[in-house]
């Protein structure tokens, strides 16, 4: 567990809706520092919602939430300073370098022309992407495109990184190998939050929450919810969770 | 490095790399001069004319001349009945005749009202009324002048000027519409596009979730838009007086600066329509009819305020084109400057800051 006690994100009773849908239905969940946390759901759990009222790209309806300290209603553009996002479609620019990409987010985050020299420098060695500096990002491959925009999102060294769905989209191997990244970035004090539906996933968190129609149906470490739910795979324990109806009616015609 | 001027950098990028965009930003200003210079005329010259005159004489024979001197019309026929009119007109090998009475020119001597029929092809009704008011005028005059000769009373006749455009050029009446049209264009519709552009690749998203502020994200891409429009409407000016000889009478720096003004209300516009929609494809159709079209049709570019019918006049109130195009002609044409235009001008001033304020509103809210 790389958890340490300190709280970096709190949510209570945090709600949004939309007209009369209620995509977030009072989640409740603490993250500690350092933690690797999965949220998981289905399509249309209502993650996405909730990580876009910890971000601040969303008001959130009700309830309170806290980020890296700050209150998601008065202090977004301090949350804004302390965190790393990184969405679904990976938020570089296709008709920029690799190189060009990452000095431009080096500079929206203000550093200096020198700590953006010295940490793409780095970035590229330790991914591998020295010789890929200078080539347009439309032109690498998923799994490197995936891999820069994680370090582009970690560029500014924030406390709190959000990675929404990361692994959409890439073969198996490299999503073992983005894990290795998500977990060396935790080695060093990095929070991360990870959004996913695979639940082979689920398993290299620390801990899980798992979303089903916008509330939190279960929360904890995988080894103790498996052992809650007396099942093997955290993919069972979510079967059990989302799928109660259609498992009574798949069971019904059996 | 600020954060700004990376923005900046990258948007310039952005336009430079797109070979598409870019031509489509390059040609498209020095095409249109062309196409709408030689394609909208509603000056006319080389008339079709035919001459019937039954009784030929001196005074005909000049009146006739006079039609044709000016290379406004061209003598295709004098005939000596009006019988074969018809098929010349509906061949079109004529566009209009004369038509003297029999005996013209001796009832003219006598002091009797001497009739003249003017047949003008309408099936264009504006190229129509622009031949018959030509014919109408070389008529007046010779009959003023003749008069003036004769102790015969006084009559009383209508004189005719074109003032501004004496020579009725249309291409000096379309270069502001077309400054309003490469505005349009390019600051609604390109900044439209390039943010609608980012939201469907999810940058948006991560340009909001960075500490910039709504105002930094929107004015790191317009500004490279504004300074396309500049150098648009500069080009646009230089090529027209180039190839047209349209002249600018007034202030240029002046008309530059409406041309400026103008360029932040499309700029808002396109912020607006981007705002609204989510995908490329959207927002160049919403661009297309919002801004383009009402730009083409309902600012006074082509077709006329006076002549659109009541409900028309007051929705062309709202179109910014109609206001600039106003300005751009009063500077250009007129030589006036902001004592003459200063209504106008606060109108776009107007427009600007609201729709810049409302689309930097939702532009901050737009993902709620």
């Amino acid at each position: 567990m790389r958890g340490t006690s300190e709280i970096v994100i709190h949510a209570k009773d945090l709600t949004r809706t939309f007209g009369s849908f209620i995509a977030v239905d009072h989640i409740t969940f603490d993250v500690h520092a350092g933690e690797v946390f999965g949220f998981l759901g289905a399509n249309g759990a209502g993650k996405t919602t909730a990580i876009r009222m910890l971000i601040g790209l969303l008001a959130p309806s009700s309830g309170e939430a806290f980020v890296a300290g700050h209150d998601v209603y008065t202090e977004s553009e301090l949350i804004k300073r302390d965190i790393g996002y990184m969405s679904q479609r990976f938020s570089l620019y296709d008709d920029l370098t690799v190189r060009e990409n990452i000095r431009l987010y080096g500079g929206i985050y203000d550093l200096t022309g020198k700590e953006i020299r010295e940490r793409t420098d780095r970035m590229l060695t330790r991914l591998g992407l020295e010789d890929a500096a200078n080539d347009l990002v439309r032109s690498i491959p998923l799994g490197w495109k995936q891999k820069l925009a994680f370090s582009v999102a970690l560029l500014h060294q924030p406390r709190i990184v959000f990675l929404d769905e990361p692994t959409g989209g890439v073969d198996p191997i490299t999503r073992r190998q983005f894990w290795e990244l998500i977990y060396e970035t935790a080695a060093a004090g990095t929070t991360v939050l990870v959004t996913t539906h695979y639940m082979d996933e689920a398993e290299y968190c620390d801990n899980i929450s798992i979303m089903v129609a916008g509330k939190i149906a279960a929360f904890g470490a995988p080894s103790e919810l498996k052992k809650e739910y007396c099942v093997d795979s955290i993919d069972e324990v979510f079967v059990r969770l989302a799928r109660p109806a259609e498992n009574e009616a798949a069971q019904a015609d059996a | 490095m600020s954060a700004l001027t990376g923005l900046l950098r990258k948007e310039v990028y952005h336009i430079l790399r797109d070979r598409r965009t870019l031509a489509v930003i390059i040609l498209m200003p020095i095409v249109q001069v062309v196409l709408f210079g030689y394609s909208i005329r509603t000056d006319v010259k080389n008339v079709r004319l035919a001459v019937v005159d039954p009784s030929p004489d001196n005074v005909t024979i000049e009146l006739a001349n006079r039609m044709t001197a000016n290379g406004v019309f061209r003598n295709v026929a004098t005939l000596r009945s009006p019988d074969d009119l018809e098929g010349l007109f509906a061949s079109g090998a004529a566009q209009e005749a004369i038509v003297f009475e029999n005996g013209f020119a001796e009832r003219l001597a006598r002091g009797l009202p001497a009739r003249v029929s003017i047949i003008t092809d309408a099936t264009d009704p504006n190229t129509g009324s622009a031949m018959q008011s030509y014919a109408m005028a070389v008529i007046q005059d010779y009959e003023q002048r003749e008069l003036a000769s004769r102790p015969t009373g006084v009559r009383i006749i209508p004189q005719v000027r074109m003032r501004f455009n004496p020579t009725r050029e249309s291409s000096n009446l379309f270069v502001p519409g077309l400054m309003a049209m490469v505005l349009t264009i390019i600051s609604a519709m390109m900044t439209a596009l390039s943010l609608t552009r980012e939201k469907e690749t999810g940058t948006m998203e991560s340009l909001l979730v960075s500490p910039l502020r709504p105002w930094e994200i929107i004015v790191g891409k317009v500004l490279p838009y504004l300074l396309i429009g500049f150098v648009s409407v500069l080009a646009v000016i230089i090529e027209a007086r180039l190839i047209f000889k349209v002249p600018v009478v007034g202030n240029v720096v002046l008309l530059l600066a409406e041309g400026v003004l103008f360029t932040l209300v499309s700029l808002a516009l396109g912020i607006l329509i981007s705002a609204r929609t989510s995908s490329q494809r959207v927002a160049m159709l919403t661009a297309l009819v919002g801004t383009i079209l009402p730009t083409l049709l309902l600012s006074g570019f082509i077709f006329p305020i006076e002549s659109m019918p009541l409900a028309l006049q007051v929705i062309s109130n709202i179109v910014p084109a109609r206001w600039f195009i106003f300005i751009a002609r009063g500077i250009m044409l007129k030589g006036v400057g902001l004592a003459y235009l200063w209504r106008e001008t606060l109108i776009l001033l107007g427009m600007a800051l609201v729709l810049l304020g409302v689309s930097t509103r939702s532009f901050h809210t737009r993902l709620d």
